[in-house]
């Protein structure tokens, strides 16, 4: 079967792809677009390494097919900082140690720029339930929370 | 462990800060590459065609018609790889048996396990690999199979290996079994002592196999030239030891494998075997094209390495005062498919952190169709200490003590013998005991099914063997090349100290992880090593650099070398010659590199025997629901000794990831199979590891007791952390509801059990 022809917004750039019906829009972004600062973990939508978002938002990519990006805005851990300079939440997860091995830091990155989108002033217990998607199994979540709070922080004041 | 050595007392810089990590900036732009984010032009994908029972003989495999698929490129069997001999090599603690390991790569007469490896198929495509997996045929003999570790001990077990007799028995029992090696370890006499005991307690435990759950799935790439010349990318703890293993599997020379270490996604003691490369690098060799291999999560799971589930008794007699007298174990340890448990380390650590005259050790490695074990940080220690610290807590409880006054009364010190043979060198635990009595939590009020529990734990800590090069570039910035995997910050911890021991800013330093033909040998990064002894490396080879610049800064003087001192980064006249120039920076002599000698580089290599052991001390306090089962942790407090603490930062964020692994290991994570031996929760869902909801911030006691056998005080810290915390929570809910747990993990399932037994 012939390849579907996708059109979509990247990371704000307009972007066409070619994928097959079966292909995931993680497939996509790592072995069509060679963007693989979004991980697999799972392939299961249980541990949220390979988060994106998805018209602003926050889905598991190996949960959709790439065909499914058709006219959609898509952000990804690529997008985040602009150009060098880092976002809040990324400087703040350096400053924290809040990432050991750091392979689910870009979902946990993207995943917690949605939260801070929707909610500004997250208490602890929401960071912990909204983060609750995505498994990290260095850290104990501790710094990853911490940094995430002092993000929401630095955010507001800006 | 050798005679402590003593370094002078340094007044540190730039140790015990915790500056922002050298590799960070990538893993949070996305831009690092872990195993899977690597491509080569023309690459092929592998996949593994696996085992769908539990244990059976392959009576014929067929796989013409997968060859003759378009867009396959290699298929390949066991009869592909050499056989190798049949011999335990190396040190028996963690002995490898080449025999074995070919086997778990490629099944051969028998597939042991659900998901044990057969095929691996290189094609243009997955989809193609996938369908090439289908067009295989096996013809199986489906065999009984036994899981449970008692069972498997059990004289009518079925057997994996039907001519396996058990080591370590003398004389050789005439019949085989599943029990691949008995241990015992003995101190004293433990007879004497429980007579003269004034109460006894025995109890027996079991634990579930839990997988380490790192989140980056193994994955490689390989490429072979046609000259035979391979190169391969893995995510691994230890890309020599990968070196090494593909190396014997496939009969290539060593030097003809260049193995590089890719960014690595988690391992915990997980990636220090090998599945995937040796069939990445032999089809490679097979098709001539690079080929790239990834598991699924469902692989992870079925075909790589939990730890060892078990099943234990301890019996330990003690004095009304709370002295022990007596303490015996029993160490049943499942290796899974192909011998090799952790259970020595059981029987090492379990009674390790206490002075008990009379003790005894048994271990028994079992195997049962199930994937081979495999390390879990501080592996084996863990599940001993779950039965010795929760059988303490019943002592403490039968003469009326308070549990960490009982281990402040019984706590081993320098001096005392530990059970297999050496006495203890090091100081460190009686300070974590003390760090939790004096916290203010420990004596704070409790409510309604609320209980609070404490627990101990031990782990060796690694030496052995590193290496590296730390070359001083023109402008004065230093780069410091290891073959150490940084898994957790071992970058940044290892450019404090070259920092420190140049006198440089720390932002001066690169380190780097350099690939197997680029460095001197160098072990894996485990056993909390790589701090400790890569660590030591480096600073050898700064001492290297630092005599160069001394030298290159006498010939700028004209004065003699010995004339020369280094300090604070600076080489200064000294001696006769005190005050004679001004001192010159490690800059302003490396901008004179080419007038004074050429590049100034040093290489540095130990195989260091002085690591000193871990101790931590936790509670915690937790609340259980009696409606659910379900056990909600309030507070969570750790001591750990760690020696220095090179960048605090990231030795808390240790703590809190041992801790919390742990937390799972007690109250969720298990393997659990069906009737026919099928692992029936081999996904993240069903395999239920600790969410960032289900815990509070954990606060970390970091104690410094320096280890005289390093110049910076660092003794390993990654691993003592997981060793308490599934005792503690066993403690911590009999507290809560008046019910001991002896069976992980404590799930709700099983809390609500015990809440409603009578």
């Amino acid at each position: 079967m012939a390849k579907h022809h996708v059109t979509t917004t990247l990371n704000g750039n307009p972007v066409e792809f070619l994928c097959e019906t079966q292909q995931t829009l993680l497939d996509v972004l790592r072995d069509e677009l060679h963007l693989t600062g979004t991980k697999e973990g799972c392939a299961s939508g249980d541990c949220g390494a390979c988060s994106v978002t998805v018209n602003g938002r926050l889905v598991c990519s190996c949960l959709m097919l790439g065909v499914e990006a058709e006219g959609k805005k898509i952000e990804t851990i690529e997008g985040m900082a602009n150009g060098a300079q880092l976002h809040v939440l990324q400087q703040k997860f350096l400053e924290h140690a809040a990432l050991q091995c750091g392979i689910c830091t870009p979902g946990m990155l993207i995943a917690a720029k949605a939260l801070l989108e929707c909610n500004p002033d997250p208490s602890e217990t929401e960071v912990r339930y909204w983060l609750a998607g995505n498994l990290c199994r260095c850290t104990g979540y501790n710094k990853i929370v911490e940094a995430v709070l002092a993000a929401a922080v630095e955010m507001r004041r800006t | 462990m050798d005679t402590p050595t003593s370094y002078p007392e340094k007044k540190l810089k730039v140790i015990g800060t915790s500056p922002v990590r050298p590799d960070g900036v990538p893993k949070v732009t996305g831009l690092a590459q872990y195993g899977a984010d690597f491509n080569l032009p023309g690459m092929l994908w592998g996949k593994v065609l696996r085992s769908p029972h539990a244990h059976a003989r392959i009576r014929s495999l067929n796989t013409k018609n997968a060859e003759a698929l378009p867009g396959v490129k290699a298929v390949l069997t066991a009869a592909d790889l050499p056989e190798q001999k049949f011999a335990y090599v190396g040190p028996e603690r963690i002995a490898v048996n080449y025999w074995h390991m070919t086997r778990n790569i490629l099944a051969r007469e028998k597939v042991l396990y659900e998901g044990h490896a057969i095929v691996a198929v290189a094609a243009t495509s997955q989809k193609i690999a996938d369908e090439a997996l289908k067009l295989i045929e096996v013809e199986y003999e489906v065999l009984p199979h036994v899981i449970d570790v008692d069972a498997a001990m059990a004289s009518d077990a079925p057997l994996l290996f039907e001519d396996m007799i058990t080591r370590g028995i003398e004389p050789p029992p005439a019949k085989a079994s599943n029990i691949s090696k008995r241990i015992e370890y003995k101190l004293g006499d433990i007879d004497a002592g429980f007579a003269a005991a004034d109460e006894i307690v025995e109890m027996s435990f079991k634990t579930a196999p839990v997988h380490q759950g790192y989140i980056e799935p193994h994955a490689c790439i390989a490429r072979t030239d046609s000259d035979g010349q391979s190169e391969l990318w893995v995510s691994t703890q230890g890309h020599f030891v990968v070196r090494t293993f593909v190396a014997k599997l496939l009969n290539m020379k060593t030097g003809d494998l260049r193995v590089h270490a890719a960014e690595i996604g988690g391992a915990f003691g997980g990636k220090t075997v090998v599945y995937l490369e040796p069939l990445a690098v032999a089809l490679s060799r097979k098709s001539g094209h690079p080929v790239k291999m990834t598991m699924t999560r469902e692989e992870v799971f079925k075909g790589s390495g939990p730890t060892s589930g078990a099943s234990m008794t301890i019996k330990i007699g003690v004095k009304k005062d709370g002295k022990i007298v007596a303490a015996d174990a029993l160490f049943k340890y499942q290796a899974g498919a192909f011998p090799g448990s952790p259970v020595m380390n059981g029987c090492m650590c379990g009674f390790a952190p206490y002075d008990i005259a009379n003790m005894r050790t048994i271990g028994y490695d079992v195997v049962c169709n199930r994937p081979k074990a495999v390390a879990y940080r501080a592996p084996g220690s863990p599940i001993s200490a779950f039965a010795v610290e929760s059988t303490l807590d019943a002592v403490a409880k039968k003469i009326g003590m308070d549990p960490l006054q009982l281990r402040l009364k019984n706590t081993a010190k320098i001096g005392t013998p530990l059970i297999w043979g050496p006495k203890h060198t090091h100081a460190g635990f009686a300070e974590t005991l003390q760090a939790l009595a004096k916290h203010p939590g420990y004596n704070a009020p409790l409510g309604k099914n609320q209980g609070r529990g404490m627990a101990s734990g031990y782990w060796f800590n690694g030496g052995g063997e590193s290496s590296a090069t730390v070359s001083i570039n023109e402008d004065g910035t230093a780069v410091v090349a290891t073959g150490s995997p940084d898994i957790g910050g071992s970058r940044a911890s290892t450019a404090l100290m070259a920092a420190e021991a140049l006198g440089i800013d720390y932002d001066r330093v690169r380190p780097i992880i350099a690939d197997t033909n680029s460095v001197g040998y160098t072990q894996g990064t485990g056993g909390s090593r790589v701090t400790y002894a890569t660590g030591k490396a480096v600073i050898n080879a700064c001492n290297k650099v630092i005599a160069e610049l001394c030298a290159r800064a006498a010939k700028i003087w004209k004065i003699e070398v010995e004339d020369v001192i280094w300090e604070d980064g600076h080489a200064r006249p000294a001696g006769k010659k005190a005050g004679a120039f001004e001192p010159l920076s490690l800059k302003a002599i490396a901008a004179q590199r080419s007038a004074t000698g050429g590049p100034v580089t040093a290489s540095a290599a130990v195989n260091d025997g002085g690591p000193a052991p871990g101790f931590s001390t936790q509670f915690c306090d937790v609340e259980v629901d009696p409606e659910t089962g379900a056990v909600k942790i309030l507070r969570w407090v750790a001591a750990q000794d760690v020696g220095r603490a090179v960048h605090p930062a990231y030795v808390e964020g240790q703590i809190h990831g041992g801790v919390t692994q742990g937390i799972g290991w007690a109250l969720n994570e298990e393997y659990i199979y069906d009737k026919d031996g099928h692992l029936i929760n081999a996904g993240f869902l069903d395999y239920r590891m600790p969410v960032c909801s289900d815990l509070p911030m954990i606060e970390t006691l970091i104690v410094e007791i320096p280890n005289p056998n390093h110049p910076y005080g660092v003794k390993g810290m990654a691993e003592a952390n997981i060793v308490p915390p599934m005792a503690a929570l066993a403690n911590a809910i009999h507290n809560a509801v008046g019910k001991r747990l002896t069976d992980l993990p404590m799930s709700p399932p099983k809390v609500l059990a015990a809440l409603s037994a009578r």
